[in-house]
């Protein structure tokens, strides 16, 4: 017999197609010969596995149809448990966030490697004035134990700014920029220093009008701006013109308060970023009018400055002792600025606008 | 948070006589019933409705293999059984895919079916391999060994189908298509 007809006869007695005489004696056969027996079982078992197959695949396409029938969007849609918004914003990106948190903080640290800044030069900055000024002490101590007065070299403690109120010389400012001072020296735009006196102070409102009392001192000619006497309107726009740094800086806003710190009535509050050594710059409104003297920023709060009104200035100028002074001082009437945009004006403020330099003792 | 499932359920005594009876009525309603819950379950613990549908119709074939072979008894609820099913398939898919946190959000109650579960495995894995053995069979070979092992046609209609001249011939052929598959099936791992 030869295996495709042995074949022949497994595949018809595991179908029960043969006739029970002939299966009796196949199954003798199949008893006595375990070669045969072990094909019949192989063979069995296959076709089995054929079989589950073949059913298999027609119950998943059966399946397959009646899922096609179904909804299933909508009704993933109903079953989604949705967390909220953030979770799942995390959920679906957070690799993605993470990189970019990543990259974020990889860029901030080397941002400051590069600059420096990550090696704490801040606080040494802070460590050392403040040995400077415990050394200060000291040394005062020391000084006061002995009854000595050391000389102590003069250099200028103080910056701020101060305009011009008349051609001869005369010069406002703030009166804590030249408090204790033991000399002060203007510098005008052309940067050439002229020495100065405290002429007439108002501590309670903040005004020091200086004299420049220098030989080399040469009339100024016509101030070109005025000084307003009533209240500058809220949200009038405003510059400044000073020196909070060697060069002049000049920065614009707009009265945002017709009364000051606590509701004081003696300033503006302006909303132009003030810096220090602009205290005792003029605040000058589109026409060329003097409408303050800015005092400088008196609190932490960022964008609260406050500029003393011009009022309490005319006032300051106007009880300078005459014997101070040859003859009452007259203020300028006469604005030549008006009619000039304001790059004209502040190019014309240069001259009349100086650096105060303040030495104490 | 779990949602009643609308619809017709069709009982459980219902479904298991339906797929005796081959009913294909009772296997759509059957199917339609519970698949709602399975994709609550599986897109609620990272899945798509895709994962969702094969891993329900996995334990349909599990329900309807059972069922067939007469080893159902409903110690359980049937959905409960279609539950614990999907739920020991989809922990397993997880596992596979390294997305397994070691949590899963459970939506019913549920019971150990992992006996069923291998078993399946096991059956999956000896279909893999006949199916990717019927496919480097090759055709005519492979349209023969269906026709005849699966679709219960008989020699005559296999002869008449492929044109053989005689029996004899669609019976050689037959012999050694069946001895390339079974080489096929056996070579692999």
């Amino acid at each position: 017999m030869n295996d495709s007809k042995l074949l022949e006869e497994i595949e018809r007695y595991l179908n029960g197609e043969m006739a029970p005489e002939e299966r009796k004696q196949f199954e003798l056969l199949r008893k006595g010969d375990t070669a045969i027996n072990n094909k019949i079982a192989e063979h069995e078992e296959f076709a089995k596995i054929l079989k589950q197959y073949g059913d298999r695949l027609a119950l998943e396409t059966r399946l397959n149809a009646i899922h096609d029938e179904i909804d299933v969007h909508t009704l993933a849609e109903e079953l989604m448990i949705h967390p909220s918004r953030i979770v799942s914003l995390w959920r679906n990106h957070h690799s993605k966030i993470s990189v970019a948190a990543s990259i974020a903080i990889f860029a901030i640290l080397s941002t400051l490697f590069i600059t420096g800044n990550l090696s704490n030069q801040e606080s040494k900055y802070l460590l050392l004035r403040r040995e400077v000024s415990l050394l200060k002490q000291k040394t005062e101590t020391l000084k006061a134990a002995q009854g000595i007065k050391a000389p102590v070299r003069a250099t200028d403690r103080f910056r701020g700014t101060g305009f011009a109120i008349t051609s001869n010389g005369l010069i406002a400012t703030n009166y804590h920029v030249v408090n204790g001072a033991d000399s002060v020296y203007v510098q005008n735009g052309a940067g050439k220093s002229f020495k100065a006196k405290v002429l007439y102070t108002e501590p309670e409102n903040d005004i020091a009008i200086l004299k420049i009392v220098d030989t080399s001192f040469r009339n100024l000619g016509a101030i070109p701006y005025t000084f307003k006497k009533s209240e500058s309107e809220l949200a009038e726009a405003v510059y400044t013109y000073g020196y909070p740094q060697d060069s002049p800086v000049f920065n614009e806003g707009r009265v945002t308060s017709a009364v000051g710190l606590n509701g004081d009535s003696l300033d503006y509050q302006i909303s132009i970023p003030i810096n220090a050594g602009d205290s005792g710059s003029p605040l000058i409104d589109s026409k060329g009018n003097i409408v303050g003297v800015v005092q400088g920023k008196q609190t932490q709060l960022e964008g609260v400055h406050f500029a003393v009104k011009s009022s309490y200035l005319i006032n300051a100028i106007q009880n300078i002792p005459v014997d101070s002074i040859n003859k009452k001082v007259a203020l300028n009437t006469k604005n030549t600025l008006g009619n000039l945009n304001t790059v004209q004006q502040v190019k014309k403020l240069k001259n009349y606008v100086f650096m105060v330099k303040v030495y104490d003792k | 948070m779990y949602k009643e499932i609308k619809g017709s359920i069709p009982t459980d005594s219902e479904v298991i006589l339906g797929i005796l009876n081959n009913s294909e009525s009772v296997l759509k309603r059957l199917y339609v019933a519970y698949f709602p819950m399975v994709l609550q379950l599986i897109i609620n613990n990272n899945g798509t409705p895709d994962d969702a549908k094969d891993i329900y119709q996995e334990a349909i074939i599990i329900l309807y293999n059972k069922v067939k072979a007469g080893d159902f008894e409903l110690s359980s609820k049937l959905k409960t059984f279609l539950y614990s099913v999907c739920r020991r398939l989809w922990l397993k898919r997880l596992s596979q895919m390294a997305r397994y946190g070691g949590d899963i959000r459970d939506f019913h109650e549920y019971s150990p079916v992992d006996d069923e579960v291998e078993r399946q495995n096991d059956m999956d894995i000896q279909f893999n391999k006949m199916g990717a053995a019927l496919q480097l069979l090759g055709e005519p070979c492979k349209t023969i060994m269906e026709d005849f092992y699966i679709n219960n046609r008989s020699m005559q209609e296999i002869c008449e189908r492929f044109g053989y001249t005689n029996a004899d011939n669609a019976k050689t052929q037959k012999y050694k298509c069946l001895q390339r598959l079974k080489k096929l099936f056996f070579q692999q791992k």
